[in-house]
């Protein structure tokens, strides 16, 4: 019993903490691109529900899963316009728009499932992408996209731009960088990104949507954005650490802490990291702030 | 005098506005829930027939309302009131839980004191803890500077799973998945005590609590040394120190006094509805939505009230909506809607550029003919 059990637990903490980093990278990633731009996302939580929604919809309405994706991607990327032109546009709260998203993504999922499928609680079953070894198609994916977003940010002209309007959205705007353009397209990359970290539940971990299967994710990852300090290899490991911390949780029965204390434990350490006590993480200088063309 | 005429005609005028603006955004949130409703084959008059019926319908549906109604005006004036300091308080939901379960710990643990002494008490502890739940979010900004949007949002989980954990272990009802009841002598006082028209209504004296509570905010905010400083602080915190107003000292008070006002919405809930705490698995959505109600109220006691009333018709009337067979969740579409159109200002912003493009005709025609 002993013999088998140290290695056969690693095994089984490190495969369950990597799956459950997995929605939670696409989250962080997406939320990376909107904050590095100067646009706070806090509604990545109701992204993620709808795209977990969409995923549903468009895999029960084609029978493919490619579809459900491709639908979760597209819903995802309308909403993070939502924000984008709502804080862009009109200048409104980032924060706000945010919260209004979450609160809309919920209701409307909920009315959606009623509507289509008759009854609250939950969906049928529809195809999903089933694993192939250890993991599904979303986790080796994760891993591509947190690379790809390195690359983008900090090794391409766009990101170069990207991060420059995030700090100092004047001084890009008189070097001819289009602020405005910049904002658009990362607020939707987060919403896009965010679209299929819900997919990557509903059609990944599961075959259905459920009523408040996003539970919380969505300011998890955006945790382990500012945990990570705003940098996308930061951000998924602290992804991966969060998903330790559930993992241990599932598998370990006499814990000498609390388990609450264990799912306190990623928002307690960001406070942390967020007040400096554990290496400062600082945010982008121009997080948050309506950029005003033309004002001194 | 003339001056002095046009001068309140103008004043009059903006106050106006002020109402006009959020009235027409809920306008046309309704507008956009109704046809939602019409466009999956449902009469949208029946649906509004119905949220007005089941939340107004009779004494005790109004009563339910109201019980809806007191949390939402005082974690709208807790936001409202932070907002006046430029603070965005969006751990209100955290302080409120907080304020929820050590009301029902001091309501249980002092059983056997007089209600006269009981009560107040258990509202204070509650109050209190609330206050000392944000003093860390102020005081993190204040000293190291850290935000207090991210503070908020992870002290909302930690609250949550604190609330959790004494539900689970020293508030347990063993084998259940709430709280300990508590002491009779900590119970707020029920209208259905006197009045029979409330029977079947858990209205209870809270709601006149939360109204003197709007007063007192609105007095502390408008006519007093320290209101004006918070005030100062959040329109113009450089100009303020410059004036000898310390920010921190002002940032850390004014989130303290929000979490106050959270904190008693908590104990209120606790002591006049639910008498327990239940093991939570999401938020209560009293602090989110005090989000919406401050801004349709425009961080107006006021306006606070009124939108805090008509955000709980929006939610008490869902449930007479279900059983019409039109799903209840339309209500949050439609308050998700509102606080959309509300935040980005949109009716001013709208007319703003019609306004705009009218004047920039005006002068292209102009140049044409010169």
């Amino acid at each position: 019993m002993e013999g088998v059990g140290i290695l056969t637990i690693i095994g089984i903490v490190v495969t369950a903490s990597i799956r459950s980093a997995t929605p939670l990278i696409f989250a962080s990633l997406g939320g990376n691109f909107s904050e590095r731009s100067g646009v706070f996302n806090i509604g990545l939580e109701g992204i993620m529900t709808v795209g977990a929604f969409s995923a549903v919809f468009f895999s029960y309405k084609t029978g493919s899963p490619w579809a459900g994706l491709l639908g979760a991607m597209v819903v995802g990327g309308l909403f993070g316009l939502l924000l984008a032109f709502m804080s862009i546009y009109f200048k409104a709260n980032q924060v706000i728009v945010g919260t209004a998203i979450n609160i809309l993504a919920a209701s409307l999922t909920t009315f959606l499932l009623v509507e289509i499928w008759g009854r609250p609680g939950q969906t049928d079953n529809v195809e999903y992408f089933k694993a192939v070894g250890p993991f599904n198609l979303f986790t080796y994916l994760a891993f591509v996209m947190v690379i790809v977003s390195y690359y983008v940010m900090y090794k391409t002209p766009f990101g170069l731009r990207v991060r420059a309007v995030g700090e100092h959205p004047r001084a890009a705007d008189t070097l001819g960088v289009n602020v405005y353009v910049i904002r658009y397209i990362c607020v939707m990359i987060s919403g896009v990104l965010a679209g299929i970290g819900g997919a990557s539940l509903s059609i990944g971990s599961m075959s259905l949507f459920k009523e408040g299967m996003i539970a919380g994710k969505g300011f998890i990852a955006l945790a382990a954005l500012i945990f990570g300090k705003w940098n996308p290899i930061g951000a998924a490991l602290a992804c991966l650490f969060f998903g330790f911390a559930v993992a241990l949780e599932t598998v370990a029965t006499n814990l000498p802490v609390p388990r609450e204390f264990l799912y306190a434990l990623p928002y307690i350490m960001t406070m942390f990291a967020v007040s400096g006590f554990v290496g400062r993480a600082v945010g982008p200088a121009a997080g948050g702030i309506p950029y005003e063309k033309g004002e001194k | 005098m003339e001056s002095g005429i046009n001068e309140f005609k103008e004043g009059l005028l903006n106050t106006l506005k002020e109402i006009a603006y959020p009235l027409v955004a809920i306008l046309i949130s309704v507008i956009a829930g109704g046809i939602l409703v019409y466009s999956f084959g449902s009469d949208p008059i029946i649906a509004y027939t119905a949220m007005i019926k089941g939340s107004l319908g009779d004494w005790n549906k109004t009563g339910e309302t109201l019980v809806t109604v007191t949390p939402l005006i005082l974690t709208g004036l807790s936001i409202a009131f932070a907002f006046k300091c430029n603070l965005f308080n969006i751990g209100v939901e955290g302080q409120f839980i907080i304020g929820s379960i050590t009301a029902v710990w001091a309501g249980w643990a002092f059983a056997g004191l007089p209600a006269i002494l009981h009560l107040p008490l258990t509202l204070l502890a509650g109050t209190v803890a609330g206050g000392i739940w944000a003093s860390v979010i102020g005081w993190l900004k204040a000293k190291v500077g850290s935000h207090e949007v991210i503070n908020g949002i992870m002290m909302n989980y930690i609250a949550m799973y604190t609330s959790n954990f004494l539900v689970r272990t020293v508030l347990n009802v063993p084998g259940k998945a709430y709280s300990i009841e508590i002491a009779d002598t900590a119970k707020l006082w029920r209208f259905s005590q006197a009045f029979e028209q409330f029977n079947h209504s858990r209205l209870h004296i809270g709601i006149i609590l939360s109204l003197i509570v709007a007063l007192i905010a609105y007095y502390i905010l408008n006519k007093t040394v320290r209101g004006y400083e918070i005030r100062a602080v959040g329109f113009n915190p450089h100009a303020a120190e410059y004036g000898g107003i310390s920010v921190r000292k002002n940032i850390i008070l004014a989130m303290i006094v929000s979490g106050l006002f959270a904190g008693l919405a908590g104990s209120i809930m606790a002591t006049g509805v639910q008498y327990r705490v239940n093991n939570l698995f999401g938020f209560t959505g009293y602090g989110l939505d005090g989000i919406a109600v401050s801004l349709v109220g425009n961080n107006h006691p006021i306006g606070i009230i009124l939108s805090a009333f008509l955000f709980g018709v929006l939610q008490k009337g869902g449930p007479l909506m279900q059983i019409q067979g039109i799903p209840k969740e339309v209500v949050g579409i439609i308050q998700g809607i509102i606080i959309l159109f509300v935040a980005a200002n949109f009716v001013k912003v709208v007319m703003e550029n019609i306004k705009l493009n009218k004047d920039l005709k005006r002068t292209a025609v102009k140049e044409e003919v010169e």
